[in-house]
């Protein structure tokens, strides 16, 4: 398998095949004309979701390579591609991968296909547009994960909000249009900080002579005051808090996923929401670590994402709609990713790492669950349900792994995941830890009462009777998710070797002598 | 290459450093002629129109000549120089673009008068006269002759009270203005002993004129005269009215190209002329641009006309390009072509969009007009998305405009950094961002009401405008860099001075 790789030379285009076969099927979408004339519905232009999940199909078979050539003895960027761009003024077209950014590829194609086949029939008008807009996003995530260039990642950071901007604007719910602004707004001022930020850094470059975006480049050279550094990292720390999102900045997130198609809330929780705990991985706190390791910043760093734990996870408890409790959820779980991003000890990144693809697999399937019962009930209310186990015993089985493996129960992913970050991150943090902790129980709580509410108890409501149970495309897409949860939980070395090199480097990065006091212990050994 | 370097004073030099100018003025001239000459027909209409375009399109063949020859010129009258060359680029540009959208707006509301066209071409060679002016006079003469062709084409409809008010309104207030220019010419030719640019700054130099009173005052009222003509706040009033009311191609033509011109020949003046009067206009030009910006961004929110909406975001992309002058240097001015190119196409992009969508007599122009537009006219939602995601500077999907705001942001930074200055530009971007994607919004997320009538079929020129600037703006928004390295090359030849002494620094207020 590797020599056949190697052979056709998989490591040298393989990234930026990823980023152009989407634009590709999107292409094709159009030219094909499916349902021209005609009003672009399921019935005359349901070959759109076809050409969309092929192409996401050969999109997950083309990034699956990537499994096997990584090499997990290089701490170097691997695949890495380079082209002029605008040489004139130092942006060039770079990409690359680490552990980090590989495991967010894999995350982001494995969940696009499944996001096309979850759409296939709750998406039922302007289908071409929309999934068109689903393939544009595809390249403009991995574009995120993959860019070494400052600028390049600023314009694929972009690129990324406007599908999402009109997927949840003409496809969502009834407040869509509120939400698709509010979601557009909060990113775009984040972002727009951060543009000022990049900028600042080339201007110095510029004034050393030598103007350059290069992720790299930056990396050694940067050099600015205190004060700069400070304020530079807030414009970062702006950019990524409000995707993550942390408390207080995530105000957005409830009505965007609540108000997003099935797909959307998907794609929004299991991979956007990761865009900005990878920045802060990748940019924010390697670029300026004094900044984001002065107590001060630090401290509040941290209480900020133990209060999101705690808040999200008790707002959550008190949610009457669904969809909603697990999108406070989210809040929660990224507190966790936060929590060990900023302990940085060994154990505690891996565990953010962890939690992060645990995260995008897990609420991913709640996301999927709830669309599924929506599409039959048209209710995310919990009280509109109950009981429903007797009458769907399948999805009630799927939703009770999924929940159990969000809670973290031993054996799912969830636990490994967040064990990691709770062990690590006690050892520099213990306090905070030990406030986080409860998290864990209070998501316990919310989604143990949850489920008993929709799933058990006596039927309360007449037409939840005729539910019926996932078909086999719902199944596919739920087997497809549960096979990795129940995969991380059992055995999730594999995936740990393959972040380790990079999570090293990132503490050695930011803290340098932390990563020598945990080095002794490697979990899932 | 075999560039010459032309000896202005003499005439047959003179002249051919003018001939792209001439050329177009004298196939004016003809088609002034054959369009008076016979009845008002719209077939009529449409053959002077096309013969314009033609007119314009060799204009361009002959500037791209003289471009490529690389011709340089002795201190003069004009400037012979690639700035001009590429200025007049856009101008051409902007005056093709708005011919062609002209032909299909005249046709449809019913005037029949082949003028029209000819007036645009008296606009543009004026305005080509401006981009080459390197002498006070000049600059009048241009300005006159782009001004009054534009004042006859904003009231070009006369059965439209409207269309009246609003040539009127720019008529008075455009002479008044005039007036301004002119006066502050004068002073400054009274302290200096010269009209001509570049002599004008070396008597500053020499003579140490920087804080002679009647300079200063004469080069305030250039800020009050030029101020005008680009739609500067505070002296930006007439512009909501006179958009709103004038004919749709003629509005974009008066924001993209008048704007362009009037654009060219204050950098050049500044450049040139008031380099060691730095200290003095830096803080009113300083403030000039800020208000422009937050005036422009912050009233165009609550605009509820799309013509006046665009006409507040053309005066807050006054503000943007303000920004080039008040840095005033090389990178100002490549940043400015730079800029001016992407601002041309989109808003001449979203004017063609506003035509296209008009019914007859331009009714149909509120914003809530286009609501759930993209279900019935896709395509052209789709490129009125790209044009207010251009207008607002956004990657990719804004194609160009993104670069040129970056441009001009690296311009503003680069020292003696202007570092408030980009903090302004940014921030009225964000407050952009709410009136750009409004309309993006209404068009595609909003449902269409029953009653509203469906929108007539797009015509084939503005069809053409549409697409052409919708893909240039998405190509050069993917691709930057042949655009960014004509704009890096294309710069004002300073004679003699500016090169030679420091300048004064800048003081931040």
């Amino acid at each position: 398998m590797l020599e056949l790789l190697a052979d056709i030379g998989y490591q040298r285009w393989v990234l930026p095949a990823l980023l152009i076969i989407p634009v590709v099927g999107a292409i094709l979408i159009y030219l094909a004309r499916i349902g021209r004339g005609r009003p672009d519905d399921i019935a005359n232009a349901g070959g759109a979701r076809v050409i969309a999940f092929v192409t996401l199909l050969v999109e997950f078979l083309v990034s699956v390579g990537l499994w096997w050539t990584f090499d997990t003895s290089r701490t170097t960027w691997q695949n890495v591609v380079m082209k002029p761009w605008i040489p004139e003024w130092g942006a060039n077209f770079v990409v690359g991968i680490d552990g980090i950014s590989l495991m967010m590829i894999l995350l982001t194609t494995f969940i696009m296909p499944l996001s096309v086949l979850g759409s296939w029939t709750s998406v039922r008008e302007k289908l071409p547009a929309y999934y068109a807009l689903l393939l544009v996003l595809t390249t403009g995530m991995i574009g995120v994960f993959i860019s070494l260039d400052l600028l390049l990642f600023y314009v694929m950071w972009e690129v990324m909000l406007v599908p999402m901007y009109f997927i949840i604007g003409i496809w969502g719910g009834e407040r869509r249009l509120y939400a698709s602004i509010k979601f557009f707004l909060y990113t775009m001022i984040g972002s727009l900080l951060m543009l000022v930020a990049i900028l600042y850094l080339w201007i110095q470059t510029w004034q050393a002579g030598a103007p350059t975006f290069s992720y790299d480049a930056l990396l050694r050279t940067i050099d600015v005051s205190r004060t700069a550094g400070l304020l530079l990292f807030g414009a970062f720390f702006l950019a990524f808090a409000v995707k993550v999102p942390m408390f207080p900045f995530h105000t957005w997130l409830p009505d965007a996923h609540v108000e997003a198609p099935t797909a959307g809330s998907v794609i929004l929780a299991g991979i956007m929401l990761k865009m900005g705990t990878y920045g802060f991985l990748r940019f924010a706190m390697p670029l300026f670590p004094d900044a984001a390791l002065s107590p001060a910043v630090r401290t509040t760093m941290l209480a900020l994402a133990v209060i999101g734990i705690i808040y999200g996870a008790l707002v959550a408890m008190v949610q009457p709609d669904f969809k909603k409790l697990v999108a406070y959820s989210s809040v929660s779980h990224l507190g966790f990713v936060m929590l060990g991003i900023l302990a940085l000890t060994l154990e505690s990144v891996q565990g953010a790492l962890m939690v992060m693809i645990n995260h995008g697999i897990s609420t991913g399937a709640l996301f999927f669950l709830i669309g599924m019962i929506y599409e039959r009930r048209h209710s995310r209310m919990i009280d509109a349900y109950g009981g429903i186990a007797r009458v769907v015993p399948l999805f009630a089985a799927m939703l009770t792994i999924v929940s159990l493996s969000s809670i973290g129960l031993p054996g799912t992913n969830g636990f490994v995941g967040e064990f990691l970050v709770l062990i690590g991150s006690f050892r520099t943090q213990p306090i905070w830890t030990v406030i986080a902790t409860t998290g864990v129980i209070f998501a316990a709580a919310y989604l143990l009462w949850a489920i008993q509410r929709i799933l058990f108890q006596p039927v309360t409501h007449a037409e939840n009777e005729r539910l019926t149970d996932l078909n086999v495309r719902e199944t596919v897409i739920m087997a497809a998710l549960v096979i990795p949860i129940l995969w991380i939980g059992i055995y999730p070395k594999p995936i740990l070797d393959r972040m380790e090199r990079s999570a090293a480097a990132f503490i050695t990065l930011v803290g340098g002598s932390n990563a020598d006091r945990s080095a002794g212990m490697r979990p899932g050994e | 290459m075999n560039n010459v370097r032309f000896d202005l004073v003499r005439p047959l030099d003179l002249t051919f450093a003018l001939a792209p100018d001439l050329l177009l003025m004298a196939g004016t001239m003809i088609l002034l002629l054959a369009s008076a000459w016979g009845a008002e027909t719209s077939r009529r209409q449409r053959d002077v129109g096309r013969w314009s375009i033609v007119l314009c399109v060799l204009t361009l063949a002959g500037v791209v000549y003289m471009w490529w020859a690389g011709h340089t010129a002795t201190r003069g009258v004009i400037a012979v120089d690639p700035f001009r060359w590429a200025t007049d680029v856009l101008i051409l540009l902007g005056a093709i673009l708005a011919i062609a959208l002209s032909m299909d707006y005249l046709e449809r509301e019913h005037i029949d008068i082949a003028e029209a066209h000819v007036l645009i071409l008296f606009a543009t060679a004026g305005m080509m006269l401006l981009a080459a002016a390197r002498d006070l006079m000049i600059v009048f003469l241009g300005i006159e002759l782009m001004s009054i062709a534009v004042y006859v084409l904003a009231g070009l409809n006369r059965r439209s009270g409207r269309a009246a008010e609003a040539a009127l309104k720019y008529f008075l207030l455009g002479a008044f203005s005039t007036g301004f220019l002119l006066y502050g010419i004068a002073l400054v030719f009274g302290a200096t002993g010269s009209t001509n640019i570049a002599d004008i700054g070396a008597a500053i130099l020499a003579r140490n004129l920087a804080t002679n009173a009647m300079l200063l005052a004469g080069v305030a009222l250039l800020i009050v005269g030029l101020g005008f003509k680009v739609a500067a706040a505070p002296f930006h009033m007439w512009t909501p009215d006179v958009y709103e009311g004038a004919p749709t191609p003629m509005t974009a033509f008066m924001a993209a190209a008048v704007k362009a011109a009037a654009f060219a020949v204050f950098l050049r003046i500044w450049m040139e002329a008031f380099p060691y009067l730095n200290g003095a206009w830096h803080k009113p030009l300083w403030y000039l641009a800020v208000v422009t910006m937050v005036v422009g961004n912050v009233v165009a929110l609550a605009q509820k006309n799309i013509k006046r909406m665009l006409a507040y975001s053309s005066i807050a992309h006054a503000g943007y390009l303000l920004v080039a002058v008040v840095v005033s240097n090389f990178e100002g001015a490549s940043a400015y072509l730079f800029y001016v190119f992407a601002y041309t196409l989109a808003t001449m992009g979203a004017f063609a969009v506003v035509m296209a969508l008009a019914q007859t007599g331009e009714r149909g122009q509120q914003i809530e007009d286009y609501a759930g537009l993209w279900r019935v006219r896709p395509g052209l939602s789709i490129a009125m998305a790209v044009f207010m995601l251009a207008l607002l500077g956004f990657p990719i999907f804004g194609g160009m405009g993104f670069f040129a705001k970056w441009y001009v942001l690296q311009a503003a930074l680069r020292p003696p950094s202007q570092t408030n200055l980009a903090i302004w530009v940014v921030l009225t971007s964000l407050i952009s961002a709410g009136y750009y994607l409004y309309v993006v919004m209404v068009m595609f997320m909003k449902a269409r009401p029953a009653e509203s009538p469906s929108p007539l079929k797009v015509p084939g020129m503005t069809r053409f405008v549409i697409a052409t600037c919708a893909i240039v703006l998405l190509v050069v928004g993917i691709w930057p860099r042949p655009v960014l390295r004509v704009a890096r090359r294309s710069l004002p030849q300073l004679v003699h001075l500016s090169e030679e002494l420091p300048r004064a620094p800048a003081t931040q207020p």
